[in-house]
């Protein structure tokens, strides 16, 4: 028997009240590396899509606030589709592509679907109109400055295309493409046909997995969505594929002289509101850990000294047989690091889980577990669990050993 | 083994003194086997406490094998305690938690001894007290008795010199109690010193002397075994 064997004994006689105590420093513990993790990882995520997206300008309702750009068109709100001829009339510099789409509630089997109308890019080149100002390629601007992007430099008529460019080539009146995770929850392949708002359509292909909301939804073409919904020939958001440094400049401007009754957001906007609210969450996440470890470090302490007072006498005992005070002192702190230790890995297990949970349903961020919070959850709740006892083993430790005569 | 010179320990409480140990003198030589026998509160148990290095007395002098024992840092007395000094209690103090085998162990934990040989030395004194067939059981599953005799064991554990013992038979029953005094007596003959707190005539039998404390002052009443 060891020193250490002995804590572990005397703390499994009766380990509620002390697992109890635990309870907070865990759960502060637990909201940290939750958040911590949510929140590194959609920044990484953040990184990642300004580069991969084509789409950097979102033209919006005017009433709308922006909080993440994949859900910029699931708002409810529209405006006229005929502001996408505008646009393309407007010939402005730097701008690539244009994507307006129009998002509403349909559903396949009872199961509930977002059907996201978009316009093939076919379609801007049919119109007679747009061929005129020389839309011949699949560019809708001028060339002039343009850096190149996804859109423009491949000739892919590939439908996945949708899922990195914004964008596709053809799309048919009873076509549809379904999202990774939507087609495997559908349990749909290419070429299958599925009702919707009461229309049959055919499904041309079924996206790669992009971990974001696009994901979970069917895409058909805008005047189907449109005449199905019988919303008439409006838009929730037009996605403008722009070089980055048009983007950045005059074209701001441009667009709203050019359109007025509408809003207009840059990618890197919604990316400086997401990351504000990432440092936001982030410092919170320090402020709950930090009141979270108070309550608990004060739990800890409480429990503590009732476990020293009920273990009055078999202190005594120990002490008379020739513990010392060091031994005694010992004994308690290192019962307190054994929690501390516990608490610091429970609570990175449960918060590692709780973000991996939690992240692709509210922010679609997939997380990967830090071991660097592992650490800090061990060190910060060791300490604190050792401070907390620091009192009540010094109480234990400075026991008069002869209250081993007294009968009781 | 012990010299008490003139040791006088007097508790103060909220304003009130008790003297407890009035001006005693005291020898107690190697191998004796006392019993300390007087009224309730007259200083029996504060007696033990200061032989046994936990109570420092308010004047005199405690030599233990020639060392004035209250002249040491606090923690040369703990370790005293664990090398030379046993105890046995009234109420045992075993550790509930601990099974009869670990709590005889505990004395060779605070001497740092290895596991096999902390092992090895408790199942022979269980073994010793006859309760080779009792090492794995807890206290709470233990007759008084054979609380007493795992308590008895765990005192041996470390071969102490001196043995210190506040009514070890108080709890126990006639019979048990000749069983825990034939050990006592052993242990005794083995050259061990024992000093033992009695109420009872027949207990204090078993010693060489007996000593009578009243009010904190002591008088030998002679060897009643030479009587
Ligand atoms: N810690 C203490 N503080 C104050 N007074 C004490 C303390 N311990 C003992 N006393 C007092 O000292 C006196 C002697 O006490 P002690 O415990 O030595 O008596 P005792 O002979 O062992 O009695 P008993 O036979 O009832 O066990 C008593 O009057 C008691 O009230
Ligand atoms: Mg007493």
């Amino acid at each position: 028997m060891t020193l250490r064997s002995l804590i572990w004994k005397e703390l499994w006689q009766r380990p509620t009240p002390m697992l109890t105590s635990l309870l907070a420093v865990t759960l502060g513990v637990t909201a940290l590396v939750a958040i911590q993790n949510i929140t590194v990882f959609s920044e990484r995520k953040i990184a990642g899509d300004m580069e991969s997206l084509g789409a950097n300008v979102l033209v919006l309702p005017p009433s709308i606030t922006l909080q993440d750009y994949y859900a910029a068109d699931m708002h409810g709100q529209t405006m006229p589709e005929e502001y996408v001829t505008r646009l393309a009339l407007a010939r402005m510099p730097g701008v690539q592509n244009l994507a307006p789409k129009l998002c509403v509630e349909a559903s396949v089997d009872t199961i509930p679907v977002t059907l996201t109308g978009i316009l093939p890019r076919s379609e801007f080149q049919a119109k007679s109109a747009w061929q005129g100002i020389g839309l011949i390629t699949n560019a809708v601007g001028s060339d002039r400055g343009c850096c190149p992007t996804a859109t423009s430099l491949g000739g892919d008529d590939d439908p996945s295309s949708l899922a990195t460019t914004r964008s596709i080539q053809d799309l048919g009146e009873h076509e549809l493409i379904l999202g990774a995770d939507l087609a495997t929850q559908l349990g749909a392949g290419v070429g299958d046909e599925l009702n919707m708002l009461g229309a049959d359509f055919q499904v041309l292909s079924v996206l790669p997995a992009t971990g974001t909301i696009d994901d979970g939804r069917v895409f058909a073409h805008l005047h189907t969505v449109q005449r199905l919904s019988e919303s008439g020939p409006v838009v929730n958001v037009i996605e403008i594929m722009a070089c980055c440094e048009d983007a950045a400049g005059s074209l701001i401007t441009d667009l709203a002289t050019e359109l007025p009754e509408t809003r207009i957001v840059t990618i890197a906007q919604v990316v400086e509101t997401q990351v504000a609210v990432n440092g936001l969450m982030s410092r919170l996440s320090w402020v709950f850990f930090s009141i979270l470890l108070l309550v608990g470090g004060a739990s800890i302490a409480s429990v503590m000294y009732a476990n020293v007072t009920e273990r009055r006498k078999e202190i005594g005992t120990l002490m008379a047989l020739g513990a010392s005070r060091r031994f005694v002192t010992r004994m308690f702190l290192g019962k307190a690091t054994l929690l501390g230790v516990a608490g610091g890995i429970g609570g990175f297990l449960v918060g590692t889980v709780l973000a991996s949970v939690l992240g692709p349903q509210l922010l679609g961020v997939s997380v990967r577990p830090m071991p660097g919070l592992l650490a800090i959850g061990i060190v910060t709740a060791t300490l604190v669990a050792v401070a907390a006892s620091f009192l009540p083993a010094r109480r234990a430790a400075g026991l008069d050993p002869c209250l081993v005569f007294n009968d009781t | 083994m012990y010299h008490l010179n003139s040791v006088t320990k007097i508790y103060t409480r909220r304003g009130q003194t008790v003297t407890a140990l009035d001006d005693t003198t005291l020898e107690i030589p190697d191998n004796d086997f006392v019993a300390v026998i007087g009224p309730s509160g007259s200083g029996k148990t504060t007696l033990l406490s200061v032989l046994g290095g936990m109570l420092a007395p308010t004047t005199g002098q405690v030599l233990l094998g020639g060392e004035s024992l209250y002249d040491l840092p606090i923690e040369d007395r703990t370790a005293l305690r664990g090398t030379k000094i046993g105890f046995v209690f009234q109420s045992f103090n075993l550790i509930p938690w601990l099974t009869a085998c670990e709590n005889v162990q505990i004395p060779l934990v605070l001497a740092g001894e290895s596991a096999d040989r902390q092992r090895t030395r408790a199942l022979e004194m269980l073994d010793r007290v006859g309760l080779a067939d009792r090492t794995d059981h807890r206290p709470a599953e233990l007759s008084q008795g054979q609380q007493q005799r795992v308590a008895l064991a765990r005192t041996l554990a470390n071969d102490p010199q001196v043995i210190l013992a506040d009514e070890p038979t108080g709890n126990l029953d006639s019979e048990t109690r000749e069983q825990v005094m034939a050990y006592l007596t052993e242990f005794h003959q083995d050259g061990r010193t024992i000093v033992m707190v009695t109420h009872d005539p027949a207990t204090a039998a078993y010693a060489n002397r007996t000593i009578r404390l009243d009010s904190g002052v002591a008088k030998s009443i002679g060897n009643p075994k030479a009587a």
